[in-house]
């Protein structure tokens, strides 16, 4: 049940370029969009610049430059004026982050915590916030949910704060979910049921997720849609099917081909050789050169522009059209 | 079959914990942590043994006994023939060298101040490995082995990446040739495509030196990669343990099989046509509830509360790990059944 395209994307980065003094520059032309309903996957390595992408959406970057255009539903974010940052932060987009022990004050009983982001985002009644935040954390599997409201974030697993910090970010009724790497310090079977908690969420109230992982399993179970992203930069981007069978960069086929799981047990791997670029002034070439088994001369001239490969494929490689399919479609 | 190098008899691992001064008062007693609990298994020379489990399952505990940084309650633990529990003096310390751990964070086990020489001629020396004049040549030879440049020797720990480290702690469990490393996590740290170099070097040294792998891990694709054999544990106790690839292709334990299940797969979702919704590949989680704490077992089977084919037998009862009509051990009541 393809949805049907809706006009406006909820979210629109274009040309996002994220530099920390004096001259890192850790995001260097990021262009991404999301639609209603649809679950993406921000992808990369660590030093990719994901993570801090995810916090440039919502303006939580302190100390960096950020340039380049978050449109919110067509407003621009980085823009914003305070008071309308404010309400679109939670009510537009509402973040859930990786170590929820961080995120969550450990000091407060979780429903306290719930009932601060009701209270700043609805017009909800005292008594009406507490069934309000009851059923929230019945409907992210929290059980016994009324007893659980007096709960301190020690009390709960770590399944469970995740899934109270889900609450949380629900309480303001979010268009638009950004999770960072919200399973990574979980457990594998925990990390399942979190993950199907996200997508019945997006189903439920036909809210967009964008979710920022290192990891292309999780991606290859749960998005739509997946942008890779290398030292800063976005590498390719399409529908996660066509992405995993077909990669359209010379980074993904090879991050593909150094994972086990392809060959034969104890054969040996693929591994990239060297390592993800120091951080610096932009370079005016491709910044997977030095790793490339594809690159040629023209590479390393000057920056692969970002093309549409094919229809809602792109890709900044010049190789792209050399790059094996990686399974019989 | 070849002879088993290292042979564990009902290990068992307990941790006090602390009790609050209330219910000390009270008389309550100091809770215990089975962190590993009657685990038997055993290694074959040259063999590599995956252990797999989410944590809390005593696996890292269980590594640690082995290599005797933990003593454990109970049981034997028996290298080439030799009960390895009651050595003392010079033998304890040769089968410290036979027996050597590499660890997830190469960081936080190497000493920051030392260079890499320094590092790997500490443990020639102490270990008496080589005379010392042999120990410049003897760390180019590790060097080499685990192929960083010669000039890596001048350095210290903080000029490596992520992935250099991890192959100076593998060279540095080399320096005293042992016959079996026990690798906790070894690329858990690391980015994906830097773990493909170390899991390569770890095949690689197999290979030439004829070496034992513990291989203990959380990620499923790395076990089914490099082990021939996998135990799985869950709360203190192997569960099943096989073959790795006829177990993963037809896993007999259901905490095995929703541990599979549960492990994302990178396959496209095109491929997966069934399940497939809106393009996504999702269906139910394969397991509810949570892990209990190694401080609250569950009677009977521990993985009962969360086990979806659990019959009242499973509450009372604890199931032996025994073949049950299976190709190998199975620790569940219901393993032999054709249903």
């Amino acid at each position: 049940m393809t949805p049907l395209l809706p006009m406006t994307p909820l979210l629109e980065v274009r040309d996002l370029a994220i530099t920390f003094a004096p001259a890192a520059r850790v995001v260097d032309g990021v262009d991404f969009r999301i639609m209603p309903g649809e679950v993406l996957g921000l992808v990369g390595e660590s030093g990719s610049g994901k993570s801090v992408t995810l916090r440039a959406l919502l303006r939580l970057l302190h100390g960096a430059r950020v340039e380049g255009h978050v449109l919110w539903k067509g407003r621009d974010v980085l823009a914003m004026p305070d008071a309308e940052l404010r309400a679109m932060r939670g009510r537009g987009m509402a973040a859930v982050f990786q170590e929820p022990t961080a995120a969550l004050n450990p000091v407060l009983p979780i429903g306290l915590q719930i009932d601060e982001s009701l209270a700043a985002h609805t017009d909800l009644s005292g008594a009406a916030r507490r069934r309000r935040a009851i059923e929230l954390l019945g409907e992210v599997g929290i059980a016994d949910a009324a007893r659980r409201l007096g709960a301190y974030p020690h009390e709960l697993s770590g399944g469970q704060r995740q899934r109270a910090m889900i609450a949380i970010a629900l309480a303001a009724g979010p268009e638009l979910l950004l999770a960072d790497e919200p399973t990574t310090a979980l457990d594998v079977t925990i990390q399942d049921q979190i993950l199907a908690l996200l997508l019945r969420l997006v189903a439920d109230r036909h809210m967009g997720l964008l979710l920022v992982t290192h990891d292309l399993g999780v991606v290859a179970e749960t998005c739509d849609r997946m942008v890779v992203l290398y030292a800063g930069r976005v590498a390719e981007a399409g529908s996660v099917a066509d992405l995993l069978r077909q990669p359209r960069h010379a980074y993904t086929d090879a991050l593909l081909r150094s994972m086990p799981g392809e060959g034969e047990a104890r054969t040996r791997l693929s591994p990239i050789p060297g390592m993800a670029p120091k951080l610096g002034r932009p370079l005016d070439a491709c910044a997977f050169v030095p790793r490339c088994s594809y690159a040629s001369p023209e590479c390393s001239a000057h920056r692969p522009p970002m093309v549409a490969v094919e229809p809602r494929r792109l890709s900044a490689c010049i190789a792209w059209n050399r790059l094996p399919a990686r399974v019989a479609a | 079959m070849t002879p088993a190098l290292l042979e564990v008899e009902h290990l068992s691992k307990r941790f006090p914990l602390r009790r609050t001064a209330f219910d000390a008062l009270r008389g309550h007693p100091r809770p215990i942590l089975q962190a590993v609990n009657d685990v038997s298994l055993s290694v074959a020379r040259g063999e590599a043994l995956g252990i797999v489990g989410e944590s809390g399952c005593g696996k890292s505990t269980l590594a640690r006994c082995l290599v005797r940084l933990h003593d454990p309650d109970s049981g034997t633990i028996r290298y080439d023939g030799a009960d390895v529990l009651a050595l003392a003096g010079a033998a304890r310390r040769a089968f410290n060298r036979r027996v050597q751990m590499v660890f997830q964070d190469p960081y936080g086990s190497l000493n920051p101040r030392m260079t890499i020489h320094d590092a790997l001629a500490e443990a020639l020396r102490v270990h008496a490995v080589v005379p010392p004049a042999a120990i410049p040549a003897r760390v180019a030879e590790l060097l080499a082995l685990v192929h960083l440049p010669p000039d890596a020797a001048t350095r210290r720990p903080h000029a490596f990446s992520g992935g250099q480290r991890q192959r100076i702690g593998i060279a540095r469990a080399l320096a005293v040739e042992p016959a079996i490393i026990v690798a906790d996590e070894p690329v858990s740290a690391l980015d994906v495509s830097v773990q493909a170099q170390i899991v390569n070097l770890f095949l690689e040294l197999q290979e030439r030196l004829g070496l034992t792998l513990l291989f203990i891990t959380h990620d499923l694709r790395l076990v089914r990669h490099v082990t021939h054999r996998v135990a799985v544990m869950y709360l203190g106790r192997i569960v099943e343990i096989g073959p790795t690839p006829a177990l993963f292709a037809a896993p007999r334990h259901p905490y095995t099989q929703a541990l599979l299940a549960a492990a994302p797969r990178l396959v496209a979702p095109s491929l997966v046509a069934p399940s497939l919704v809106g393009g996504r590949r999702r269906r139910e989680a394969a397991t509810r509830g949570e892990l209990p704490g190694g401080a609250a077992i569950p009677a009977g089977c521990a993985f009962h509360p969360r086990c979806p084919v659990a019959v009242e037998r499973c509450r009372r009862e604890l199931p032996s790990l025994t073949p049950r009509g299976t190709p190998w051990p199975v620790a569940c009541h219901l393993a032999g059944d054709p249903a």
